[in-house]
């Protein structure tokens, strides 16, 4: 007992104590406005650029191309009601993906009632997109091309550099939402042809409440919030300066050792995912079986659902997740496991079980060993185990 | 978001398995709603001798079906044929609301063995006349 292990990491991450460190400094003594013009607006305005310059290097952009936002959420809202209304003139259709992330499949349902006009392509039994669907599904009007770079549920990695290169080719911008991704893969915005991507702090051990747009030199994009001049007068409001900071401090720790990093995590994923394997019948690994986020590992547990799964694990001190309706607060369990084809109590008894660096092996062989009893524990109450 | 009552219940489930010679078997909800719900009830002289459940479902609803079977546990057909799903709420100290709908499982549940155990005696149960064991009484 006492024991606690934290295994849900595309939630969100535990911010690192170097992080807070830069951050705090911003909350004493460098608390000056970056929009004053005095010395000590000045030092916020330089702690914001050099954050910047560090987000940039990160993804291959320019400085000029990177606007801080709130999130994740307000990164993909902007991008595609920014260009869905700075484009009118040229088209209203929209074409994304059934697995988005709500922050985008929220957004499109709202341009829908504005008059946009989206199609929602399929993926295939491991979640990557249909390409031939995407192509024929560009017309004269389409404007934007928005599919996520890897999936927050089961981790699967789509094809962007063909995604990009179809873009661009038709002419139509394209944005992705890469707030899963950054943390696991390394991305070049210009060899994949991105023109805009989301990218959010919390997620890869920086403060929550900060996020950045990437914003390809020359797309037409409108404000999104509108009011004083900050970032380039293209998104209002007095920056969070120490968020900022925080968020430019996790992109270099990440950037240092992004390879023993990514090595790292890849290693503690294959031990989860042959330690439930090994040990566990009836189950199945949703989301590609390769290209997959290195964090990612995501079961489905024939005749259990979801919810009793993670109440039991958290008694083990365990935090996971679940894409069960009882634990979406809806009626329908989660419309990625849809999307992939998961019958519906298969999709109700599916567990999520992300990792970052700080977890061991110790960790993970704890978490098979605990899995192994719980399951057994459910599938004794179940009636569908015959 | 639990009341320590259900999660008491969730942690150690009353009443957990099958019986082989049940007299009654009530089966309810669906695959699809992620809550299905199983109770088997061996019937003496009236008398609810033995009660057992099998739940596939969340935590409220695993917890329903516990605090349902140790309600009727002992009690008469005629007793058995009034708990409500107010009570099994009650019983368990509140849920919130979206996870009403357990409780109302856990209610037709027992209707359901009932009036299967009525069928299968040719008896006439009072409260179940207008039982419907096929109605899908899964609202959200
Ligand atoms: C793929 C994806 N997009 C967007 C978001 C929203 O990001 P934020 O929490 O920073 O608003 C998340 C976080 O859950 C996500 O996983
Ligand atoms: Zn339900």
């Amino acid at each position: 007992m006492g024991k606690k292990v934290y295994m849900d990491n595309a939630a969100t991450t535990q911010t690192k104590q170097e992080v807070i460190n830069e951050m705090i400094k911003y909350f004493n003594e460098m608390y000056g406005n970056p929009s004053s013009i005095y010395d000590l607006g000045r030092t916020s305005k330089r702690a914001i650029n050099k954050a910047r310059t560090s987000v940039a290097k990160f993804i291959n952009a320019d400085e000029d191309e990177i606007y801080f936002t709130s999130g994740g959420t307000e990164s993909d809202n902007w991008a595609l009601k920014g260009v869905a209304n700075a484009n009118k003139s040229k088209g209203n259709h929209i074409i994304t993906s059934k697995i988005e992330h709500h922050a985008i499949l929220h957004t499109c349902e709202y341009l829908e009632k504005q008059g946009y006009e989206v199609t929602y392509l399929d993926v295939d039994e491991n979640g990557v997109v249909n390409i031939e669907q995407l192509k024929e599904s560009i017309k004269d009007n389409t404007i934007l091309i928005t599919i996520m770079f890897a999936n927050n549920e089961i981790g699967t990695i789509q094809p962007i550099k063909e995604i990009g290169k179809i873009a661009k080719e038709k002419g139509i911008l394209f944005h992705t939402d890469a707030v899963q991704a950054v943390g696991g893969l390394r991305i070049d915005v210009k060899d994949l042809n991105i023109d805009l991507l989301s990218m959010s702090a919390h997620k890869i051990n920086g403060p929550k409440g900060i996020g950045a747009l990437y914003v390809k030199k020359g797309t037409k994009l409108d404000n999104f919030m509108h009011g004083g001049a900050q970032e380039s007068k293209k998104r209002a409001g007095t920056e969070s300066v120490q968020n900022i900071v925080g968020f430019g401090k996790a992109v270099e720790i990440l950037e240092e050792n992004f390879d023993e990093h990514i090595e790292k995590i890849t290693k503690l994923r294959d031990r989860l995912i042959k330690g439930i394997k090994d040990n566990i019948a009836d189950i199945k690994l949703n989301g590609h079986p390769v290209n997959r986020l290195a964090n990612n590992v995501n079961f489905s547990f024939n005749y259990i659902e979801g919810e009793s799964l993670l109440l039991y694990l958290d008694m083990e001190g365990i935090s996971a997740s679940s894409g069960s309706a009882c634990t979406s607060g809806s009626l329908d369990p989660s419309h990625v496991l849809m999307a992939i084809g998961l019958k519906h109590e298969i999709a109700h008894g599916s567990l999520r079980l992300t990792l970052s660096d700080s977890n061991t092996e110790e960790e993970v062989d704890y978490v098979v060993q605990k899995l192994v009893d719980v399951v057994n524990r459910l599938r004794v109450i179940s009636p569908l185990k015959g | 978001m639990y009341t320590e009552k259900v999660m008491e219940h969730f942690r150690n489930p009353r009443n957990v398995g099958e019986i082989k010679d049940a007299d009654g078997i009530g089966m309810v909800g669906n695959a699809k709603c992620g809550d299905i719900m199983k109770i088997y009830m061996k019937i003496n002289n009236g008398i609810i001798d033995d009660v057992k459940f099998q739940t596939f479902g969340c935590g409220s609803a695993i917890a329903s079906s516990s605090m349902a079977t140790e309600l009727i546990k002992g009690k008469s057909v005629d007793e058995a044929v009034e708990l409500t799903n107010k009570a099994v709420v009650e019983a368990l100290g509140g849920l919130p609301k979206v996870k009403v709908h357990c409780s109302v499982l856990a209610e037709q549940a027992v209707k359901s063995a009932l009036y299967d155990y009525a069928q299968k005696n040719n008896l006439v149960v009072k409260g179940l006349e207008d039982f419907n064991p096929d109605e899908d009484v899964h609202e959200h």
